[in-house]
């Protein structure tokens, strides 16, 4: 049974203690076990390079050119072969650990990075028509509010913003100041309604980061991310900004580093969580996609369907779910045709993860009249 | 949201909302609105430290001429391909003397925001930085990032919006990094005869330019234009190159200067925006670019960014209407634009509007701890460890100005951090109970005063100034 926050609340306020032991809280807590974790690409990431329709009959003369040796794709399925820059990522879906989405793209239909973002974040239909993040809107559905969510960044990317508090961490060179010093900020913060959550938050995290901060490479940032999120009463749901996905030339030596990155981190996340890694849901999306024609300086430039992936114990897997558009019947004559929505996916994927009401995950995050929520993604 | 009680004096707005933070021995000016104007007069354009930076094209030009001496060595020894190790030797070698060149030409910039007797002036040539910016992603574009900043946009920060505009979208270190450097008209001469030579190499367009002139630097995003003006602007801009760049015969191997190709050109008119161009050449891109420059979209968009900048995260519309009005009617005179911002009362009000971003705050520590040199400190690096580091924002948007990008948990913690490395040698000439009211003219907070005196020592006292409610925000 699925139980809400506001209906378990509603419970809780009726006043019966014994729902503390009752089976319903204890799928409350087993709820709060889960992990999620959303990876932004910024820049707009070539879906049709990274899960590759080998099947389509346009494809070869298309992409062939950028695409390379066929032979070393990962094979996915009959249609489909993945980047064979994805080793990792192509043995979990070997392992039913990963799942593809592909002609996916969120309600935006421009070509602007930035409103793209801005819609992929905000959860809005229209760019800027939202003023907070739906991650964080996804933290006010969940049964314990505080310390849920970080943005593994020194500040807080739009996804996480919002009335909520969220904390932001990342490794840093700088030496720290002395604990009077830091005592005295605090009483100088005391009484400012933007700076004193901010220094807690600041306070908290570094106390789970314990001081030890590895390096920022991508395997590191996953190592990092995976020490935050085991920790008992470390925050549940996380953010990872990558960039670079912007290959307007010589994207293939281009997107296999960012791919061979975005590889390194979610096996450092994989082989960090242990066994809580079969509670994981790990969200890669990007703004939009990118053209299905190679342009004239070995790149692509800004599109609209792409690639989204979930990923982890939790997920699923091993399949690429997809309604194939085809090469031939392209978006405004160049771009991969949308078929599958993106917000659909994510309330369906953050729903399930947390046994949350699909339906009122996606109102909830994407607002009103939100297009249905997707299923089946997530074991129970 | 309400904000501790703090309320700005005139002459502390000037110096920290307008300027770049006041020096300790500033004097308040009595006549904040003449103060300002009156730094038009005593802007340097060309500062010593951006004078003696070593040259980017030669640097670019001697790793590229390195290059083809290698791959010709290995095809006249009949090698399959040039030697592994020796390239990658190769491009450490120009990736470290492109490093040297971003750090000093980023010290070069600080050097020049705490000697300068105009802060309002290179105020606005950062935010016209940020405004038209380059990321300094990869090795070719970091070389020139500094170049940049002094050659497109210091020398016209007091001159018209156009000339900026031409001069940012000419500059290498643009037609680099947005690719257009290597875009080809499809139809033009050096493409066909490209493809009579081999079929399957197929040159053409890279919309990333013209893209996103028409997006960030001018008309502003949904303003109108399609997808169609975009392709039709970027065909209109092919030809725009540098030395060295882009296939077909250059005019000389010095990336240091635009180049307009003819053979790159796509031929025929174009149209955009319901105008047709029939402009031959170069000249055709310039007639559109000159039509973006005039357009009321474009002083719009210019008009909420520094609107933005100067009063408030949400800027006032009614400010933000008198700046476009300004910018049309004066033709994009850029100083008359800022005269009208002056002289409106918005950018004044007395409760702190912005939130610094950690450049500014940076700089703001480094003059109000009494620097004048940096002696040693890496600015390049002290970014990089606040999450701004100078010309990388990683995306042509150039930096977020609002608060909710800079006042982070994390954030915070590093401003902390450095406050204390900062005030460590800072402490022995500068008593930060006197010097908060010398920086913050009548206006330092009670609550901030009584703790800065209570502080355990010298370095605590100015360290907490610096993370001050107050002087986190201007």
């Amino acid at each position: 049974m699925m139980l809400h926050r506001r209906r378990f609340l509603q419970i809780a306020a009726a006043g019966a203690g014994a729902l503390w032991v009752s089976p319903h809280m204890a799928l409350a807590a087993v709820e709060t076990d889960r992990r999620f974790i959303f990876i932004i690409q910024r820049g707009a990431a070539d879906g049709l390079d990274i899960v590759r329709p080998f099947g389509d009959p346009a494809f070869d003369g298309l992409r062939g050119r950028i695409a390379g040796d066929a032979a070393a794709s990962i094979k996915l399925d009959g249609t489909f072969s993945l980047h064979p820059s994805l080793a990792e990522i192509g043995k979990m879906y070997a392992a039913n650990q990963a799942l593809f989405v592909h002609a996916v793209a969120s309600p935006y239909r421009d070509r602007s990075h930035f409103d793209g973002q801005n819609v992929l974040e905000t959860g809005g239909s229209q760019p800027y028509q939202m003023k907070d993040g739906w991650l964080n809107r996804l933290v006010s559905l969940m049964p314990h509010e505080k310390d849920e969510a970080i943005a593994f960044a020194p500040t807080v990317p739009m996804a996480l913003r919002g009335p909520t508090p969220v904390t932001s961490y990342a490794p840093s060179s700088l030496p720290d100041a002395t604990d009077d010093l830091m005592a005295r900020v605090g009483m100088l913060y005391q009484n400012d309604p933007q700076l004193h959550p901010l220094w807690s938050e600041a306070l908290e995290a570094k106390g789970l980061a314990n001081g030890t901060g590895p390096k920022q490479d991508p395997a590191g940032l996953g190592q990092l991310a995976a020490r935050f999120l085991t920790k008992d009463n470390g925050p549940r749901i996380a953010m990872i900004e990558t960039e670079g996905w912007d290959t307007h030339f010589a994207q293939a030596p281009r997107l296999t580093a960012r791919l061979k990155a975005l590889d390194a981190m979610v096996a450092a996340m994989r082989d960090g969580l242990g066994p809580l890694w079969a509670k994981t849901t790990v969200l890669v999306a990007t703004e939009f996609g990118r053209t299905v024609a190679v342009n004239g300086t070995g790149g692509t430039d800004h599109g609209t369907a792409s690639v989204a992936m979930l990923i982890g114990g939790a997920v699923k897997g091993g399949r690429v779910v997809a309604d194939w558009p085809g090469l031939s019947h392209l978006y405004e004559e160049r771009d991969l045709k949308p078929t599958m929505a993106l917000d659909g996916l994510i309330a369906g994927a953050a729903g399930e993860t947390f046994a949350l009401d699909a339906e009122k995950v996606a109102n909830g995050l994407f607002g009103e009249g939100a297009g249905r929520p997707a299923s089946g993604l997530i074991r129970s | 949201m309400s904000l501790q009680p703090a309320s700005l004096s005139a002459a502390a707005v000037a110096l920290n909302r307008f300027g770049l933070g006041a020096r300790p021995d500033d004097e308040a000016p009595g006549d904040p609105k003449a103060w300002l104007t009156g730094q038009f007069g005593r802007f340097q354009v060309r500062p010593t430290g951006f004078d003696a930076l070593p040259d980017a094209g030669e640097i670019v030009e001697g790793y590229r001429d390195r290059l083809r001496a290698m791959r010709r060595d290995a095809r006249q020894s009949g090698a399959d391909g040039v030697d592994k190790d020796e390239l990658k030797s190769l491009q450490q070698d120009f990736r470290k003397e492109v490093q040297a060149l971003y750090r000093t030409a980023v010290n070069a910039r600080a050097e020049s925001a705490l000697v300068t007797d105009a802060p309002f002036v290179e105020r606005l040539v950062h935010f016209w930085s940020n405004h038209f910016c380059v990321s300094a992603d990869n090795p070719q574009t970091t070389a020139f990032a500094g170049a940049f900043e002094r050659d497109a946009i210091r020398p016209h920060v007091l001159g018209r919006f156009h000339d900026m505009l031409v001069a940012v979208e000419q500059h290498p270190a643009m037609l680099i990094y947005l690719n257009q450097a290597t875009s080809v008209g499809p139809d033009s001469p050096v493409a066909e005869r490209v493809a009579e030579r081999n079929p399957k190499r197929k040159l053409g367009l890279n919309e990333n330019l013209g893209r996103e002139t028409m997006e960030l630097h001018t008309l502003g995003v949904r303003s109108g234009y399609t997808q169609a003006d975009v392709t039709e602007y970027s065909r209109a801009l092919t030809g725009w190159t540098i030395g060295g760049f882009g296939p077909g015969p250059a005019g000389n191997d010095s990336p240091d200067a635009f180049e307009f190709r003819p053979g790159l050109h796509e031929p025929g008119a174009r149209t955009i925006l319901g105008k047709r161009y029939g402009e031959p050449g170069e000249r055709q891109a310039l007639a559109v670019l000159a039509d973006f420059a005039a357009s009321p979209h474009t002083a719009d968009h210019v008009a909420e960014k520094l609107a933005r900048h100067f009063a408030g995260d949400t800027p006032p519309p009614a400010l933000v209407a008198r700046l476009s009005a300004t910018f049309v009617k004066s033709g994009g005179d850029l100083p008359t634009i800022y005269r009208a911002l002056i002289d409106a009362p918005e950018p004044w009000a007395p409760e702190p509007l912005k939130f610094k971003t950690p450049w500014e705050w940076t700089i703001s520590a480094l003059r109000g701890t009494g620097r004048r040199d940096l002696d040693g400190i890496n600015v390049a690096g002290i970014m990089n460890q606040l999450g701004q580091p100078v010309w990388r924002p990683r995306s042509p948007a150039g930096w977020d100005d609002i608060a909710a990008s800079w006042a982070a948990p994390d954030a915070l913690l590093r401003r902390v951090d450095l406050a204390q490395r900062l005030a460590r040698p800072a402490a022995v000439r500068e008593d930060a109970r006197a010097l908060g009211p010398r920086l913050m003219p009548g206006s330092l907070s009670p609550a901030t005063a009584e703790q800065v005196a209570r502080a355990e020592s010298p370095t605590s006292a100015l360290a907490l100034l610096l993370v001050s409610p107050d002087f986190l925000r201007r």
